[in-house]
């Protein structure tokens, strides 16, 4: 019991100290958008490297609901919904979710052990010592490169699963590609889609800021770095569905 | 303990005596609990962050493993100060970036990546890095770990070389006796936590205190024990397993 305090207040001071972080690095924000440059190559190292692996991944979810979809309706005897299904299903649930997840494994663990060597190598004291804040010039490019990055491939992964839905629904089930777009633009309205936007653009947040937090205060050790690097993925991945939970209660 | 203007101060000491906290108590690094650190006539205590960093351009420090930005080519290390903090033009960088490779003898090497490099030439082109905004004081940790005799000769001529060319004051930290003897002017030897010798390499061989004895000799005992403090060896041996 005694043990099981302590850890709730470990994790209490811990969460205080990452917002405490993020408070420093909004605070940042406006100098850094000075050096676009340096926020255009951590948009490039978090977003488009990642873009394979969240086009393929979205390629292949959105096949799976075609093929799962198309099964449960047809039951129904409403195959022409699937287009609706689908959509909805990708805008306001698995295309932020999934990409989040995607996103924490590829581009965060990425960030964390890119800043976690730079701390052990003394990149970070060196540039310190150059009279250079390291959070200034290397944390907060990297943290808005994330939070950039994360809607535009949520979106992706959103449209490219719709087609991966299509392509097995119209193309290979056989429904009426006509009946299937107009559903869908009769069955996605606006709010799902700012849904959508709204969690990818506060997971992005939240998988940047751990992933930089993380690295940053990592140990300067070959393990230290190993942990951090799997700690951000853990992290991330839970506080994303927890996320996640709020914002479609808050929502509905 | 006070490090004279001008000279080169060698501060050495057995390992864990507290000689890298020394140096990031000088640069600001950490901040001191108690007591004053005085540098250029500012207390590093009481001053601001923002200060500090002011204090810091007239700094150079040249870190154990030389600490380059491995995204960065080697020039665009030497040149990452200025364009950090001055708006100078591509054509001005250019030609301070190649002088002072030029003065560590690495203007060949100006375009190959720090992953390229050997473990001497990193710490040259981070000595180059050190100097290109002209400091005052240069700080050296450690600057002779792991390097090969040729390369040690040349970072030790380069401390003296730099610090008379450019009128430096240059501290030192390291335990390698004998090539630190060459060129200091000044050595501090700390133990402990504490200054238990100063004065030059000469009067230190003969400095009537068993720790500098034993340190400048490399004895293996002394002061500072061979042997980790343990319980009894005979007692422990003897014991059962369970009792130990």
């Amino acid at each position: 019991m005694k043990e099981l305090w302590h850890r709730a207040s470990d994790s209490l001071i811990g969460l205080g100290a990452e917002v405490r972080f993020l408070l420093r690095l909004i605070i940042l924000v406006p100098g850094a958008l000075l050096r676009f440059d340096l926020i255009m190559a951590q948009i490039w190292n978090a977003g488009a490297l990642s873009l394979v692996i969240i086009m393929l991944s979205g390629l292949f979810v959105g096949m799976v609901l075609g093929l799962q979809g198309f099964q449960l309706l047809q039951r129904f005897g409403s195959e022409e919904a699937l287009g609706t299904a689908a959509a909805i299903g990708l805008v306001k649930e698995l295309g932020p979710v999934i990409t989040a997840l995607l996103f924490a494994g590829r581009a965060g663990t990425a960030l964390a052990s890119e800043l976690g060597l730079m701390r052990a190598t003394d990149q970070l004291s060196a540039m310190e010592m150059m009279a250079v804040d390291p959070i200034k010039r290397v944390v907060v490019p990297r943290f808005l490169g994330g939070v950039i990055a994360m809607p535009l491939l949520a979106a992706i992964f959103s449209v490219i699963g719709i087609y991966g839905a299509q392509l097995i629904g119209v193309q290979i089930m056989g429904i009426d590609s006509g009946s299937f777009w107009s559903q869908m633009r009769a069955g996605v309205g606006l709010s799902d889609i700012t849904e959508g936007i709204a969690k990818s653009a506060v997971f992005g947040v939240a998988c940047s800021l751990i992933a930089v937090y993380e690295g940053y205060y990592a140990m300067a050790t070959a393990a230290g770095v190993g942990r951090a690097t799997t700690r951000t993925v853990v992290t991330s991945a839970v506080v994303i569905l927890f996320l996640d939970y709020l914002l479609t209660a808050a929502f509905l | 303990m006070s490090i004279p203007r001008g000279g080169v101060t060698a501060v050495m000491g057995p390992s864990g005596t507290g000689k890298t906290t020394l140096l990031r108590l000088i640069t600001g690094q950490v901040r001191a609990d108690s007591g004053a650190i005085e540098v250029a006539g500012q207390n590093l205590r009481t001053l601001r962050r923002a200060e500090l960093y002011v204090l810091r351009r007239r700094m150079g420090m040249l870190f154990q493993n030389g600490a380059l930005l491995t995204d960065l080519t080697v020039f665009d290390n030497v040149a990452y100060p200025i364009r950090e903090h001055t708006d100078l033009p591509e054509r001005l960088v250019r030609q301070l970036v190649l002088t002072k490779l030029q003065a560590v003898g690495l203007r060949g090497a100006a375009y190959l990546m720090p992953s390229e490099l050997s473990g001497g030439m990193s710490r040259r082109v981070a000595l180059a890095r050190a100097i290109v905004m002209d400091p005052e004081i240069l700080i050296y940790d450690e600057p002779f770990v792991g390097l090969d005799p040729i390369s040690m000769g040349v970072i030790l001529r380069l401390i003296r070389r730099l610090n008379d060319t450019l009128g430096l004051t240059s501290i030192v930290v390291s335990h390698d006796v004998e090539e630190i003897s060459t060129v200091a002017d000044n050595v501090f030897l700390l133990s402990g936590g504490k200054v238990v010798a100063k004065g030059t390499p000469q009067e230190l061989r003969s400095y009537p205190s068993e720790i500098v004895r034993q340190f400048v000799g490399g004895l293996a005992d002394g002061p500072v024990p061979f042997h980790y403090p343990a319980p009894d060896y005979f007692s422990e041996l003897l014991a059962t397993g369970e009792d130990s």
